[in-house]
């Protein structure tokens, strides 16, 4: 045996160890881990911290978050690499449960987008709805002095997020088509999450549409100088939900009987239990004056306040149900 | 923007206290970039010395699509990895996604290249007359192959110590693979991938005092790196026998 074989062994040898180590490590003397995956907004204005930590000092259990965006998450959970996911964006979650991947839907909370930008208003959007705010956007983009491409007045996710797609669904009710004006020079498109976008708007002095909680935790911060300009209108109603990962997927079933139903469907119960949804209403409040979320389980079961539940019921329910029956797996009592 | 100052000082502010949460990221960072070193150097050598003392069709092919690899974009680098180990990935059975491991080994895989690059660099350059030397004075084949790799073990080592900033310093790789868990027992949170939580989620003062330490671990890994070649105290280091015998020998005639 020559040198260089005896030495690779040697390095073959030490990284099995350090694989088989680590796993050992999780399967025999870690704690169970539970995969979340995550909308930014939760994560980044601190509410998920708080729930982990007070999760963790009750369960024997790990929760390992991945903020990634509504579009990501989704993805991961298909790929067998989530166990749970909290999104925000309606229409994308009906056609995660109709591929079957997802079970057991709640809807935890809600908030509201914000249109933001300049506080000199240049494009005059203030006291408007979001439809007349977004026409006049685009007026002021399409005659801007400058349209060599160097200024931009409307910076956008363009990441495929809830956020993104609550965008893409208000320019088509403003009568735009979102790919087309994604071409326009006055028109800027991140990539990124709701923080660095908003930073770029900031920079840019432009509009932008965001969740209130990012918003108001950049905004006390001192970190941008954006206004929220157009508020709590229908067509701005953000609404989270939750959903286990099914552990029987037929189309991609040695992928996911790994997934740890059990513990999701346990972290989904707390979730939705009382104490829980008080701290998700009052999270925030100290700091920012307000509420950045509101607990909604509450208000689903009471029919109150209105109109409010019936604008989540119109947006966020399929079928008049938060989780129509074909969509469930056993936890009848989760929805009675 | 907020005032950039009032952060700089919060910066400061928490490297002086030894912050917890800063000294856990900081640690992280040092123990998944060390082990990933001492992985890669474990791979790279014995590939250095196969590639630079066999004689084979496509060497110059194989050395050409490493030195490629070293310009590998981390990010490039982290979707393949993040492909593999995924669940539905050819490593998914192993259920390493966003664990320390994976941050391990794809820091490991990203300075392979650098390592056997420059590995094959430094054992070529010895001197070929060390191996014939060796053998001449009885060393087996194996043996022989010992003392060039002695020769050029300063070269190498240097290199491995280099390859070390290129591992700290990446955020494609670990982004990808380790998920940046910043909760939890079993934390994946990095200092690139922290510095880039943290400007997201607008906590300037963390970040930047992230910026600093990672820069001060990168100047005084430099640092070293240039005492040693300077002080050439690596290659006085690792004169083997056989360099003195053959200095002997040359001034004999």
């Amino acid at each position: 045996m020559q040198v260089w074989q005896k030495m690779l062994l040697v390095a073959a040898l030490t990284t099995i160890i350090v694989v088989a180590g680590t796993l050992t490590y999780f399967n025999y003397f870690s704690k169970r881990r539970l995969f979340i995956s995550t909308t930014t907004s939760l994560y980044d204005t601190g509410l998920l911290d708080l729930i982990e930590a007070d999760y963790e000092a009750t369960h024997n259990v790990d929760l390992n978050i991945l903020a990634v965006g509504t579009g990501i998450a989704l993805q991961h959970a298909k790929n067998g690499d989530a166990d749970i996911v909290l999104v925000h964006s309606p229409s994308v979650e009906l056609s995660f449960l109709e591929d079957e991947y997802g079970v057991n839907r709640k809807i935890i909370a809600y908030n509201f987008f914000t249109i933001v930008g300049p506080a000199d208003d240049p494009a005059q959007i203030s006291g408007k709805t979001a439809a007349e705010a977004l026409f006049n956007i685009v007026q002021y983009g399409e005659n801007m002095p400058d349209q060599s491409g160097e200024s931009q007045i409307w910076v956008s996710r363009g990441d495929n997020s809830g956020t993104n797609s609550k965008e893409k669904s208000l320019w088509t009710a403003a009568g735009y088509d979102y790919e087309e004006l994604s071409d326009e020079v006055w028109f800027a498109s991140t990539g990124q999450g709701m923080g660095a976008t908003l930073t770029v708007a900031d920079q840019k002095n432009a509009y932008t549409l965001s969740d209130i909680g990012t918003f108001l935790k950049f905004y006390s911060d001192g970190n941008i100088a954006l206004d929220s300009l157009i508020l709590e209108e229908r067509s701005l109603l953000n609404v989270y939900s939750v959903m286990a990962v099914s552990p029987t997927v037929p189309a991609n079933q040695s992928v996911h009987e790994n997934i740890n139903f059990g513990d999701a469907m346990n972290f989904i119960e707390y979730l939705i239990s009382d104490e829980t949804q008080d701290s998700i209403t009052n999270y925030g409040k100290d700091t920012y004056g307000q509420s950045l979320f509101t607990g909604a389980v509450q208000p689903l079961i009471d029919g109150t306040p209105q109109p409010l539940v019936s604008w989540i019921q119109d947006y966020a329910f399929f079928e008049d149900s938060e989780c129509p029956l074909q969509y469930r797996n056993g936890f009848e009592d989760l929805y009675t | 923007m907020a005032d950039i100052l009032v952060e700089i000082v919060e910066a400061l502010q928490l490297i002086v206290t030894g912050d917890p949460e800063v000294l856990g990221i900081v640690s992280r960072s040092l123990l998944f970039s060390g082990i990933a070193v001492v992985l890669a150097i474990l791979w790279g050598t014995p590939l250095a010395m196969l590639i630079a003392m066999k004689q084979f069709r496509g060497k110059t092919l194989i050395k050409t699509f490493l030195n490629t690899l070293i310009g590998l974009p981390t990010v490039v680098l982290g979707l393949i990895l993040f492909l593999v180990f995924s669940k539905g990935g050819p490593l998914g059975f192993l259920g390493l996604l966003y664990t320390p491991a994976a941050i391990m080994i794809g820091q490991a895989v990203l300075i392979t290249p650098i390592l056997v690059s420059i590995g094959v660099s430094s054992i070529e350059s010895v001197d070929p007359e060390i191996m014939n030397l060796a053998k001449t004075l009885g060393a087996s084949e194996s043996q022989a192959q010992l003392a060039v790799l002695k020769e050029a073990a300063s070269g190498i080592i240097l290199s491995d110590l280099a390859s070390f900033n290129r591992a700290i310093g990446e955020l494609g790789v670990v982004l990808l693979v380790g998920g940046n868990i910043a909760g939890g027992g079993n934390r994946t949170d990095v200092l690139t991938t922290a510095i880039s939580r943290n400007v997201q989620i607008s906590e300037f003062g963390l970040a930047i005092a992230l910026g600093i330490l990672l820069v001060m671990i990168l100047f005084t890994i430099n640092i070293i790196v240039a005492v040693l070649r300077k002080a050439n105290y690596l290659v006085e280091l690792a004169k083997a026998p056989f360099l003195r015998i053959k200095r002997y020998r040359e001034n004999k005639q």
